[in-house]
């Protein structure tokens, strides 16, 4: 097994399923030549020909409703957004096109959008959003966030494999930070199947994304300083969640963290806790706690970021409050 | 000349202390987006860091137009512009190295700040968002008969978006008093104009909105100053909106990151002989308007500035990192000036 970057998995996932399947084509701002805003895509123009790598014009509300057209007659369309932030531009073809059409055509629309997401980058309010609430909030739309590299590859060919427009949230703080082990051959990671990323009795923490590294960095510092043993479960796939999974680790610990680096209010971390507390309340031995970033905009100077989001001493501090409840 | 002519004349060239102060403007720009690049090198700058090497006279001699009363909404690449309109050097470079005393508090950067004292309303990163914006403020300013009229830009793909278009389509038919400045620097990121579009100009957009559109050479400052000022006296005259299209070159990559090395070599050389601020600089001295003790004066009184906005900025605390959780809503109507 090769080790390579999370960026480095995508990169791999996109190429074998355009290998393996001739209707698979990526439509994006300079994915071409340039290979992305984050060389995702560094060499496919090469290789496939422009042809299957589109660079678009600068319109994103084009892009992702072209996209839904593509699919809509069969073919497999993986756009990139450059910043996922900028995906706002196209909100109305994914909540009301793409999300909409098999509920009423019955035609499967088997798009893939690609969305760099995420904070702590200095970004500012408009590099750094984490959107997949809203789109949470959509029913049609599935919604994966990977957070290795085994994962982002696994996700990435599932998602164009899938019958249904699929937003992949990568993150751009794990690009080339975190690297893993992912096997040479094809493999897929399930959609809706959550993952126990470590295993623990005493607490569970629900998350997803970057924010599952700084739950197992929490978890260790947990283990060794009070003795205190913390399941992290990696959500993967948003929609649909993982249900079973959730129910089962807090069954087991009877206490529940859930963090994620998107702001609290209206956040994923709202519908797994109403999960757990309308189908495993009696499991519970302490109140339901969530983490995420403050209600507010994305900050930019780094004082203000640092306050705004979630970290590994953020949960650390949640996780000793839950322990001694 | 594209689409209705301008119903109006206007003064079309600027005069010679204009020129001076144009001059001293565009030189003020480039110097200014130098030391941008210096911090963000050293560190100081977080994120990215943007100039408009290439654009200073289309952003100097378009904000030139404008009075004290009008309303500018510059772009990333329009410097030049905050600092015609009045915007402080220290403010500028708190903005960008994101200070407690900054105009946004730290909360934004580079020029998406708002200044109501000098009627600036930055830019979001999202290409084309403020256009409507920029409507919206002609609007106030014809329900208020204001006689205040809004410019704004936007680049060469960021004039692809919807939110262009439907502006132009607003604007257009309540005659709102807005010039919209494409800066057709050749690139978008990496992708060159030729994929983009495939009028021949791109103030032939104006046509299909039955509005005013013309083409300037945006490396000459006083082409752009004609334009801009026959569109702004169109735009107070109640008339509507103009496109203007500046055709120039980014000469340096998108941002400080981006080596461009998609850009063909040989461009950057042909554009380089067209250099804004090299042009002006010839034309003024062969007319005897910018003598060699004017030049030296102007290159001191610049260093001088700058480096005290530098210094003052770094001195600047970062804002208190809880300051993080407040001002999300407004807690009574009105702005402090
Ligand atoms: C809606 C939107 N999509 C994508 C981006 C990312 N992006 C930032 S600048 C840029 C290129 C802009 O090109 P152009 O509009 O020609 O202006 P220039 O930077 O060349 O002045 C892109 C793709 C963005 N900021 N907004």
């Amino acid at each position: 097994m090769a080790v390579v970057t999370y960026i480095e998995a995508i990169t791999k996932g996109l190429w074998e399923e355009m290998e393996r399947d001739s209707s698979v084509f990526l439509l994006g701002e300079d994915i071409g030549e340039y290979g992305g805003a984050f060389k995702a895509t560094k060499g496919f123009l090469n290789h496939f020909g422009s042809d299957r790598v589109i660079d678009t014009v600068l319109a994103e509300s084009a892009i992702l409703g072209a996209a839904t057209g593509a699919a809509l007659v069969g073919m497999k369309p993986v756009a990139e957004i450059q910043f996922a932030d900028f995906v706002t531009s196209g909100f109305n073809q994914l909540v009301n096109n793409s999300a909409t059409m098999h509920y009423r055509w019955n035609i499967p629309v088997p798009m893939v959008v690609r969305l760099p997401s995420g904070a702590g980058i200095h970004g500012g309010p408009f590099h750094s959003r984490n959107p997949e609430a809203w789109f949470f909030h959509q029913p049609g739309l599935k919604l994966v966030a990977p957070s290795t590299p085994y994962d982002a590859k696994g996700l990435i060919k599932s998602a164009i494999r899938d019958p249904n427009p699929v937003l992949y949230f990568e993150h751009k703080r794990l690009y080339r930070h975190i690297k893993g082990e992912v096997p040479e051959d094809d493999y897929t990671v399930e959609i809706g199947k959550g993952d126990i990323k470590r295993e623990g009795n005493d607490i569970s923490v629900v998350t997803y994304g970057a924010t599952v590294h700084q739950a197992l960095e929490a978890a260790e510092l947990l283990e060794k300083e009070d003795g205190v043993s913390v399941e992290v479960l990696d959500l993967r796939s948003l929609m649909p969640l993982d249900k079973d999974l959730i129910l089962d680790s807090v069954r087991k610990t009877g206490k529940l963290l859930i963090a994620h680096e998107d702001n609290i209010t209206g956040g994923i971390g709202g519908e797994v806790a109403a999960l757990v507390a309308e189908f495993a309340f009696e499991n519970l031995d302490a109140p339901i706690k969530r983490i995420g970033a403050i209600d507010t905009p994305t900050p930019y100077s780094p004082t203000l970021e640092e306050f705004f989001l979630p970290n590994k001493n953020k949960i650390v501090a949640a996780l000793r409050a839950l322990a001694a409840f | 000349m594209n689409g209705q002519r301008p119903r109006r004349g206007a003064k079309q060239s600027p005069s010679k202390g204009d020129l001076l102060q144009l001059y001293y403007y565009m030189r003020l720009t480039r110097e200014f987006e130098e030391s941008i690049l210096k911090l963000y090198r050293q560190g100081k700058i977080l994120g990215g860091a943007y100039t408009g090497n290439g654009n200073e006279a289309t952003s100097v001699g378009s904000a030139f137009c404008l009075k004290k009363e009008d309303y500018l909404f510059p772009m990333h690449r329009d410097l030049g512009a905050h600092l015609v309109k009045g915007q402080s050097l220290r403010n500028l470079m708190l903005q960008h190295l994101a200070r407690a005393n900054s105009l946004t508090r730290g909360r934004d950067g580079t020029g998406h700040y708002a200044d109501p004292s000098l009627r600036i309303y930055g830019n979001i990163s999202h290409l084309a968002a403020m256009i409507p914006v920029a409507a919206g403020v002609a609007l106030a300013s014809k329900l208020r008969k204001e006689k205040a009229v809004v410019m704004t830009y936007i680049g060469d793909g960021g004039s692809n978006v919807g939110d262009f278009h439907e502006s132009l389509a607003m604007c257009s038919v309540m005659r709102l008093p807005l010039v919209l400045i494409i800066e057709n620097n050749q690139f978008a990121y990496s992708t060159p104009i030729a994929k983009q579009f495939i009028v021949k100009r791109l103030s032939d957009r104006a046509i299909g909105y039955g509005i005013p559109g013309i083409t300037v050479d945006g490396t000459d400052v006083n082409e752009v100053y004609a334009a801009c000022m026959r569109a702004v006296d169109h735009a107070r005259e109640g008339e509507g909106p103009t496109l203007i299209e500046s055709v120039t070159m980014r000469m340096h990559g998108h941002s400080a990151h981006d080596g461009a090395e998609y850009v063909p070599k040989n461009l950057l050389e042909e554009w380089k002989k067209k250099d804004p601020i090299a042009r002006l600089e010839k034309h003024l001295t062969e007319k005897k308007i910018l003598s060699a003790s004017k030049k030296l004066e102007f290159e001191q009184k610049i260093s001088v500035e700058l480096e005290d906005a530098v210094q003052y900025a770094l001195q600047n605390p970062y804002p208190a990192a809880e300051e993080a959780a407040v001002g999300v809503f407004a807690e009574q109507l009105g702005i402090k000036i």
